[in-house]
């Protein structure tokens, strides 16, 4: 009896002793940990990061990279890769352009956008998924193929006309609104911004408590074992792809909305950026493990080293160098982390 | 009882003969080892009965029904469940995941129950007696721990018959002891077990009767205490024509 009783103590226990052991054991923690520790420095070291202007740069351009970097991240967990998201950036400011341009409305103007990404996506998917070809390649190719297309489309101009709608679409990307916050009075936060963190509380959202999210992971941790279970792989898979092409096409009309214009490198080597985040992030290429909020942070981090090199004087050429080191840094410091825990 | 008969079961694969005519009856609640060398037709056996396969000849009967088993989801609603040598787990996912995976339990909206889940798989962890957290990532369990899980999703669709391929190759004596103890526990629930094992003192710790193939036929099939190890090795390697 007394046997039986503790293996209920056993199977009832709880994995984390505590709320602080589980927090040190992320990798999102120490990531966001090092991101305000450089946002604190700087504050001291600069008169100029802590202003509102710069602020508000620095949110927008995080903002953008973060929400691919969501879909990103629901990619890599599946344990894929895309590396086309780059060029739909680009495919969905053309088709936004191309349309306005045209004198169509923004309300046909965006969902034909969206709509353009979301068949790259698709196109992806069913060669990833239904001829079971690797996801590098077919990505890279796609990488190609989208970027060729939107150049078609541009003839190689400049568009920076957007027809009668011109106004609401640079309003909406490069908007902000004034929330009246404590702390945060009158400071204007971008829409890009708003868009992110409503982005991240439903990746997050989905991720934990739905279904697919459940799949999604299964998929990452072991495909064999997802199929053997009845999970339909094929479908989850394509559908990940589609929502990375989705959050691209996001990113790309609103990063439209905001340039005032768009031309043939909008996005390009995006894709390295937006990966990299992830990564910093905690997602594990290897497929399986990731989250949305680590995507953001991924993201805030990496746009804090660049404007704070900019603001230090430290020519622009040696940021390379620094988010390539916190790629491999914030890796290896999991991996050793990792190692200890497993002794 | 028996839950399943297999009558003049033969296999061919173009000229190759994987098996010859093998009948074989498994009764609830009974563990029946089935063991032979490599290529002498378990494995196909197994892939028969699991649904992957469909014999060239012969009959399958579950429960005194004629039946056809067309896709191993076929075969898992007809009540037959199989414990993969590499037990299929996704070992980023904790214990109750993997047990519900593909079946997950749902509440409002459809949202994933988590409490259900873990409520659920401690249910299966406490009848099978292991101790094994619900919690838990499978990537920190032992190889007992995986195999409980394994198992544990087996008993989540009440099935007659589990199928178990080499469940104690790759593991330390103390977790193959708590593997037999888990097929025990499945047998003390009425479920028949076919143990797959190349581990004769195995198949002589828990099995109640062992069916030797060599290739392709059957060659004895006897309670485990007419038996001896002697005997087996001998019937698996040609020394013995048949018992």
């Amino acid at each position: 009896m007394s046997a039986d009783s503790s293996l209920q103590d056993f199977i009832g226990q709880q994995t984390h002793r505590s709320f602080w052991a589980w927090m040190l054991s992320r990798q999102v923690f120490w990531v966001a940990l090092a991101a305000v520790l450089a946002c604190i420095a700087l504050s001291t070291l600069t008169s100029t990061f802590a202003t509102p202007q710069n602020l508000f740069n620095v949110t927008r351009n995080f903002a953008f990279v973060g929400i691919m970097a969501l879909g990103m991240t629901i990619v890599i967990i599946s344990g894929g890769i895309d590396l086309s998201v780059g060029s739909t950036v680009l495919i969905a400011g053309v088709v936004t352009a191309v349309l306005m341009t045209s004198g169509l409305p923004l309300w046909v103007a965006m969902p034909a956008a969206v709509g353009a990404c979301l068949f790259v996506g698709l196109v992806n998917g069913i060669f990833i998924a239904v001829l079971g070809m690797p996801p590098f390649v077919v990505t890279l190719g796609m990488m190609s193929i989208a970027r060729s297309i939107g150049q078609v489309l541009t003839q190689n101009r400049m568009i920076y006309t957007f027809g009668p709608d011109q106004a609401l679409l640079l309003s909406i990307g490069g908007g902000s609104q004034t929330i009246p916050l404590p702390f945060l009075d009158h400071l204007p936060i971008p829409n890009p911004l708003i868009v992110l963190v409503v982005l991240t509380i439903i990746t997050s959202f989905v991720l934990r408590w739905t279904k697919w999210g459940r799949y999604v992971f299964a998929l990452g941790g072991n495909e064999k074992a997802a199929v053997l279970t009845g999970v339909p792989v094929k479908t989850v898979k394509i559908s990940v792809y589609m929502v990375a092409a989705l959050a691209a096409g996001i990113t790309g009309f609103l990063e439209t909305g905001w340039l005032g214009s768009v031309t043939n490198s909008l996005g390009s080597g995006l894709e390295l950026t937006v990966i990299a985040a992830s990564v910093i992030g905690g997602a594990n290429l290897a497929g399986g493990i990731g989250t949305a909020l680590g995507a953001v942070v991924g993201a805030v981090l990496i746009e804090v080293i660049r404007n704070s090199l900019i603001l230090l004087g430290i020519s622009t050429f040696w940021q390379g160098t620094f988010v390539g080191s916190f790629i491999v840094l914030a890796v290896a410091f999991d991996r050793l982390r990792n190692q200890e825990t497993s002794e | 009882m028996a839950v399943l008969e297999l009558e003049n079961i033969s296999k061919h694969y173009g000229a190759i003969t994987a098996l010859t005519g093998v009948s074989l009856t498994l009764n609830e609640g009974e563990v029946l080892g089935l063991v032979g060398d490599n290529g002498a037709g378990k494995s196909t056996l197994v892939k028969i009965v699991a649904g992957n396969f469909q014999p060239s000849e012969g009959h399958i009967r579950i429960a005194g029904r004629e039946t056809l088993l067309h896709s191993p989801k076929d075969a898992r609603s007809k009540g037959i469940e199989i414990v993969y040598q590499d037990l299929a787990l996704a070992d980023n996912l904790s214990a109750a995941a993997n047990i519900f995976l593909g079946r997950e339990l749902t509440g409002r909206f459809g949202l994933l129950d988590y409490r259900a889940m873990y409520k659920g798989a401690a249910g299966l962890f406490a009848e099978l007696k292991s101790e094994t957290r619900p919690r838990d990532l499978v990537r920190r369990m032992s190889g007992g721990q995986r195999q409980a899980v394994a198992i544990a999703r087996t008993r989540l669709s009440d099935p007659q018959i589990v199928l178990m391929d080499e469940p104690t190759a790759a593991i330390s004596v103390r977790q193959v002891k708590e593997v037999l103890n888990l097929i025990r526990r499945l047998k003390e629930q009425g479920i028949a077990v076919v143990l797959i094992s190349h581990r004769i003192p195995d198949i002589f710790d828990v099995c109640d009767r062992i069916v030797v193939l060599r290739r392709g036929s059957k060659v004895a099939d006897k309670p485990i205490l007419d038996s001896s190890p002697e005997e087996v090795t001998g019937l698996i390697t040609g020394a013995i024509k048949a018992a």
